[in-house]
């Protein structure tokens, strides 16, 4: 094993301890939106999407990595515009008291 | 370029200041999960985590050398893709929103399959590969295919493009098995034998193959769990994308998706009383020969009361109490506006009126939640079912509009029932109960409900938000 795997291996572990903790008290009112947010956040692909097609060597490759950056993309955006319109929908009460 | 000087400024190579870039992401990653998780924070959470992934992406950039054309079509892929996105997410509406979230889902898991493969291309070319590396991007491959598969299943079943009810055959679960030793046996020959891309392309295919055969036993019902489930795979798709590139931030921002993910689909499933492997194995929704022939029975033997608006109004206009149950009947029919209506004209006659919301009314947790808030509908009217569950024998009208099986007593009663053990609203203890329905098909979960046949029931058939308009009227008039 070279050190950068026992790298990633202990930035892998530490990681999957801290997913566990950060959200272990989450109320039911925000499953959704918690879902939908990190559903925004493995997106993050779209940096390795990047990286592949810019190192591509070939034309299928090109397409392939392209094709993924569209993909990642949509991922990104779109999982994160739809979890703001989500929580918009929390409003403090006083908001929405103002806004009736 | 300014900021590789700055960086040369600072004593950092542009790699180390990369590095470091993606630590600063990853710690936006945590603290935006972190947010999200409580309801005062949770819509800054979001844009936390948005801000990691930016700062991601431009530092991914800075270390990139593609040619000029090269830089042209990614921009462009990059436009494209922020252009479906946004349109998608800005359209959508809020009924229709878990299956945007399956769809978002699936082509991240698609993505991190495409990237591991491309990767693979390249570095097989060049003929130095290890191990590691090809059992990460069999893992990406593999997971990835599956998730984009399931995903594309999931949407389909919420958007009602194929029926919700469980698609089953006898032997389904070997044949299924069949097909996940096929996986394993050809990732084997990858990783221990030939770096062959064609085998990986075949892997890919019976992925996919596996993703749709594990979804289509599962009920509409449960799709949200299934959905949470693909999120975390997609999660560790990318994170083993992550492996093989040699990149922090995409293990990081993989495994906080593939742990919180997989912790999140234990909660949900534990929301509605049932373990994992039921909602994923048991075919909950599919109607047995035997159980349908019963319901039906039970259906044409038992007579239910159905009322007039008239008569409903006047009871709801007379009343003290009024507990309204929202499900996604209303949802569907767009009746959010009119409910906060009804409630505001009960409110003004001196009734005391909440909403009581089952853990996954709606189609996903919390989805009720935000449909009522759409229509602002004040927060502390709205009741979690551990707070209100003892309030229903307290109240003169329990008035269901398009929800069913949220409050089938059978949960409680019938050991035989698929639903039993889920916790529910306790409606059957009102004084008098109005279901209002479409029709008396059973409910999302396939099941017939006795709450219809009872005594006290008034069955109000009709669309939500027409039979909702017509109780309005009757209780101005009345």
């Amino acid at each position: 094993m070279t050190p950068e795997l026992i790298g990633y291996i202990t930035t892998f572990v530490l990681a999957a301890f801290v997913g566990i903790e950060v959200i272990s008290k989450v109320p039911t009112i925000l499953h959704t939106p918690l879902m939908s947010g990190s559903n925004a956040i493995h997106g993050i692909i779209l940096v390795g999407a990047i990286s592949v097609t810019s190192a591509s060597d070939g034309t299928l490759q090109l397409v392939l990595g392209l094709l993924a950056i569209v993909l990642a993309t949509i991922n990104v955006v779109g999982g994160f515009v739809v979890t703001d319109r989500m929580l918009e929908m929390f409003k403090p009460r006083q908001q929405a008291e103002a806004k009736r | 370029m300014s900021q590789i000087n700055l960086l040369a400024a600072a004593g950092f190579t542009l790699d180390e200041g990369v590095s470091l870039l993606y630590l600063l992401a990853a710690a936006l990653f945590i603290l935006g999960l972190k947010q999200l998780s409580s309801p005062k924070g949770a819509r800054q959470g979001n844009f936390t985590a948005a801000f990691g992934m930016l700062i991601a992406i431009i530092a991914s950039l800075t270390v990139i050398r593609p040619s000029g054309g090269r830089i042209v079509l990614m921009a462009v892929a990059v436009i494209v893709g922020t252009f479906i996105g946004a349109v998608l997410a800005r359209r959508v509406k809020m009924t229709a929103m878990p299956q945007m979230v399956a769809a978002f889902n699936g082509v991240g898991g698609g993505a991190a399959a495409l990237v591991s493969i491309g990767e693979y291309m390249r570095l097989v070319s060049g003929s130095s590969h290890g191990v590691v590396l090809a059992i990460s991007v069999v893992f990406s491959v593999v997971v990835g295919s599956l998730s984009f598969a399931g995903s594309a299943v999931a949407f389909a079943k919420l958007q009602e493009m194929m029926t919700g009810v469980p698609i089953t055959y006898a032997g389904q679960q070997i044949v299924n098995g069949i097909v996940l030793l096929g996986i394993i046996g050809f990732a084997a020959v990858v990783i221990g034998f030939s770096s062959s891309i064609p085998i990986l392309v075949i892997l890919l295919v019976i992925s996919l193959i596996l993703g749709v055969a594990f979804v289509l036993p599962i009920g509409g019902a449960d799709m949200p769990v299934v959905i949470s489930l693909l999120n975390a795979f997609t999660g560790l798709a990318v994170a083993a994308s992550g492996f093989a590139l040699g990149n922090t931030v995409l293990i990081v921002g993989g495994t906080l998706v593939g742990a919180s993910g997989t912790l999140l689909t234990k909660m949900m499933s534990d929301a509605m009383g049932r373990s994992l492997s039921n909602v994923l194995f048991a075919a909950v929704g599919k109607v047995t020969e035997s159980s349908a022939g019963a319901g039906a029975g039970a259906g044409q033997d038992q007579a239910v009361r159905s009322g007039t608006a008239d008569d409903i109004g006047v009871l709801l206009a007379y009343s003290q109490k009024v507990i309204i149950v929202p499900g996604y009947g209303l949802a569907v029919a767009q009746a959010q506006h009119v409910i906060r209506e009804l409630a505001d004209l009960l409110e003004k006659r001196g009734v005391e009126v909440s909403y009581a919301i089952h853990p996954v009314a709606g189609r996903m947790p919390g989805h009720m939640n935000v449909l009522l808030a759409e229509a602002d509908v004040k927060y502390d009217q709205l009741k979690e079912m551990d707070e209100i569950n003892d309030e229903f024998k307290l109240a003169d009208v329990a008035l269901i509009v398009g929800a069913n099986d949220v409050v089938n007593p059978a949960a409680k009663t019938d050991p035989g029932s698929p639903i039993y053990g889920m916790p529910i609203l306790n409606a059957e203890e009102a004084k008098n109960i109005i279901f209002m329905k479409r029709s008396m098909r059973p409910g999302f979960a396939g099941i017939d409900n006795q709450l219809m046949f009872d005594a006290k029931t008034i069955m109000f058939f009709g669309d939500a938000k027409e039979s909702l308009t017509k109780l309005v009227a009757a209780v101005k008039s009345s």
